[in-house]
């Protein structure tokens, strides 16, 4: 046994800043000084700061170090692990005060939070079953097969109020009770969502790198209540370190029998396997996804049938996302009530959000429905950076819309952020400060649908290239007037004739950006300026002469040569040289120069 | 895995290692007293008893850590047991039998093992 853990965020973000360097670093040093049976340490998911990677966490003092170098381990083991004094100057600094060492549950960042589909991340070693079974896991599994009923189960989660948490919002017992005719007389399929494909989301990859077997347990449930034998787990090649520990963790679970036949002596069989997405976004759409899991190209299909009628080779299936079956068990274990109690009147239970952009603690969160956008950003979030005014947030990725300051106190759930344009999605949150251009904004998200169109359907594969088109137009300040119209009947068209969910929603964007930042665009078309300073070709630097030096620093970095004068003289930019790159404009130490 | 008891039996024994990695207010704490004259007069073996102990019991609430020198250099190894709310008890000339009855009596059973503390020494 341990007296001190050691935990270390194995998750992508801190990965990529180097936490697996610094876990090899502190075994190596934690050995130098004879503390191997002493200390542990743990490769755990995701903590949620990913701000402030890599983090470390030691317990029992449950001290947050942030921003953890390699060259910080050995002051680490040998101050706080052998000696037992906290190395300060490497906390989070928020935890630190005057009065001593302050709880992590108490910072901004984490005291309005409450975890459920992250209940785990941040606290297990994912690749450990036992771990997983110590806080409670495949208990829920063993309740369901061992005490409960198949509609039993279902009614446990109709009960609860869950919705899909892709997106959409659809009930999630109301799939399941869809799909659960005909129990025993034919093949059923349970598939896993887990093609996360909207920029900036990464919820879902944060709970398969955290606690992949809290996925596996729900799917084993949702079998159980459908009359399903087979799972499958649809997820993104890009995701490898999720895609690691998922095997890990099935291969785990079938050797304890967890998986595989006759699971608790129920009788009751089930398996799951994983399939690899190449990264195609209209693999996130359902039947897009199942077609790729039968071996075909990524293409939608039209609904009906549904896929709980005709779905995975024509059989019943239920699709549901990765955060939707992190919270199952805990429905599960703590009953319907208890779940139906968070959240609001429609939207129960709480939601993760990757928050993004223009924001201090950018990373991951977990709230009760019903939080404010305030709350988020302000309070979390840790407001916007370099004291920059908050302009609007981006939710549901490429399928929603804005969120601008006027709506900031909207109790966040499913109906409300319809009301207001948007959509919930997969909880991508992104924050745009008074330097965001919401044009080029709006051409960003349907850039990425015109590339991401399967292009089955016209009004999706041709109708978004010519939105595309305009707002391109739009940016470079060759657009009229009757561009605006054209747009947003265009976009109109388009959301009513697509054939699958990716078309249907790639207007959202323009649409809401139309909605509240109607202004930017008629500034883009008759003043031809670009408000925010973002479009290049409606955009001139200028050299403010009063309070240029002369120091002839942005001359010297002018990639084109566009700037001229003297040592110690006033100087000019070139304005049919200048490419707008903007490099003078961050090198000038006096604030000479200034965007139009 | 066939049965509700097998996968209980795994969770209890792995309660106390993830029990350990929670923060709690009114957590108790147990301090072990880890300076160069604790150490050489045996703190160690302290340290590491009462913390096994600890996660066998599955006392939750109870977080067993280190210090440094408190300035009783004599009397060590020192452990102090502070309760919120409560007087800080120190026990002195510590080893592991007598950490593992402070364990018993005091954290499990509320019951301070007068005969260890500083206050039962004759200073």
């Amino acid at each position: 046994m341990f007296r001190a853990h050691v935990l270390v965020c194995g998750g992508t973000g801190c990965t990529s800043s180097g936490s697996q360097k610094i876990i090899e670093a502190l075994e190596k040093e934690i050995e130098k000084n004879g503390l191997e049976k002493e200390v542990g340490v743990v490769r755990t998911g995701c903590f949620g700061l990913c701000a402030l990677g890599p983090i470390m966490i030691v317990y029992p003092e449950a001290c947050f170090y942030s921003m953890v170098k390699e060259e910080d381990i050995p002051e680490i083991v040998s101050e706080h692990l052998l000696k037992g004094r906290i190395v300060t100057r490497l906390l989070y600094d928020e935890t630190v005060t005057d009065e001593g060492i302050k709880a992590l549950n108490d910072t901004d960042f984490y005291k309005k939070q409450y975890r459920v589909a992250l209940r785990n991340c941040g606290v297990i070693n994912p690749e450990d079953i036992d771990e997983y079974i110590g806080t409670r896991g495949y208990e829920a599994l063993g309740t369901v097969l061992t005490q409960m009923k198949p509609d039993d189960v279902i009614q446990t989660v109709l009960d609860s109020g869950l919705r899909g948490r892709g997106g959409a919002g659809f009930p999630t017992g109301m799939k399941w009770k869809f799909a659960s005719g005909n129990r025993g007389n034919v093949q059923k399929y349970v598939c896993c969502n887990a093609d996360e494909g909207d920029p900036g989301a990464f919820m879902d990859r944060s709970v398969l790198e955290g606690d992949p077997h809290v996925v596996l347990e729900a799917m084993a449930i949702a079998g159980y209540a459908i009359g399903a034998s087979q799972g499958y787990i649809y997820v993104r090649a890009e995701y490898p370190i999720a895609v690691e520990r998922l095997q890990i963790a099935i291969n785990q679970a079938r050797e304890y029998g967890l998986l595989g036949k006759n699971i608790f002596d129920s009788g009751f069989d089930f398996d799951i396997d994983l399939r690899l997405g190449a990264g195609a976004f209209v693999c996130g759409e359902e039947t897009a996804l199942m077609t790729s899991i039968e071996g075909n190209r990524g293409e939608p299909r039209p609904r009906p049938p549904f896929p709980a009628v005709k779905g995975l080779f024509e059989s019943p299936t239920i699709l549901n996302n990765v955060e939707t079956y992190a919270n199952i068990p805990q429905i599960i274990l703590n009953g319907a009530e208890w779940f139906a109690s968070m959240g609001t009147e429609k939207s129960k239970g709480t939601k993760v959000f990757a928050l993004g952009g223009k924001i201090n603690n950018t990373g991951l969160v977990e709230i009760p429905m019903g939080t404010t956008l305030r709350t988020i950003i302000e309070e979390i979030g840790g407001g916007i950076p370099n004291g920059k005014k908050f302009k609007a947030a981006q939710t549901g990725g490429p399928s929603g819309g804005c969120i601008p300051a006027e709506h900031m106190d909207i109790p966040i759930d499913y109906d409300n952020l319809i009301a207001i344009g948007s959509m919930m999605g997969s909880g991508g949150l992104i924050v745009m400060d008074e330097d965001n251009c919401m044009v080029d904004i709006a051409k960003f998200f349907l850039e990425f649908t015109v590339d991401e169109s399967c292009g089955k359907c016209t009004p999706c594969r041709i109708g978004t290239k010519r939105m595309y088109e305009i707002l391109d137009k739009i940016t470079k300040g060759q657009g009229e007037m009757e561009d605006i119209q054209k747009l947003e009947d265009l976009a109109y068209y388009i959301k009513d004739n697509a054939l699958c969910g990716l078309g249907q929603t790639a207007p959202n964007p323009v649409l809401s950006t139309l909605r509240y930042f109607k202004d930017e665009y008629i500034a883009h078309v008759v003043d031809k300026k670009c408000p925010a300073g973002v479009c290049k070709d409606l955009l001139s630097y200028k050299i403010d002469e009063d309070k240029c030096k002369g120091c002839t620093l942005c001359a010297k970095v002018c990639p084109n040569n566009a700037i001229e004068g003297k040592v110690k003289e006033k100087h000019v930019i070139i304005q049919d040289k200048c490419i707008r790159c903007g490099a003078c404009f961050e090198k000038c130490r006096f604030g000479a120069i200034y965007k139009e | 895995m066939k049965s509700l008891e097998e996968l209980k039996a795994i969770r209890e024994k792995m309660q106390g290692q993830v029990g350990f990695r929670s923060e709690d207010a009114d957590q108790t704490r147990v301090v072990v007293g880890m300076a160069t004259c604790g150490i050489a007069s045996g703190a160690r073996p302290v340290l590491t008893t009462m913390s096994d102990a600890v996660q066998k019991k599955g006392l939750q609430n109870v977080i067993v850590t280190q210090t440094g020198c408190i300035g009783l250099c004599q009397y060590e190894p020192i452990v102090e047991v502070m309760e919120p709310g409560k007087e800080k008890v120190t026990y002195v000339k510590m080893d592991s039998e007598k950490a593992l009855e402070v364990v018993e009596q005091h954290l499990i059973r509320g019951q301070v093992v007068a005969k260890y503390t500083l206050s039962s020494t004759n200073l």
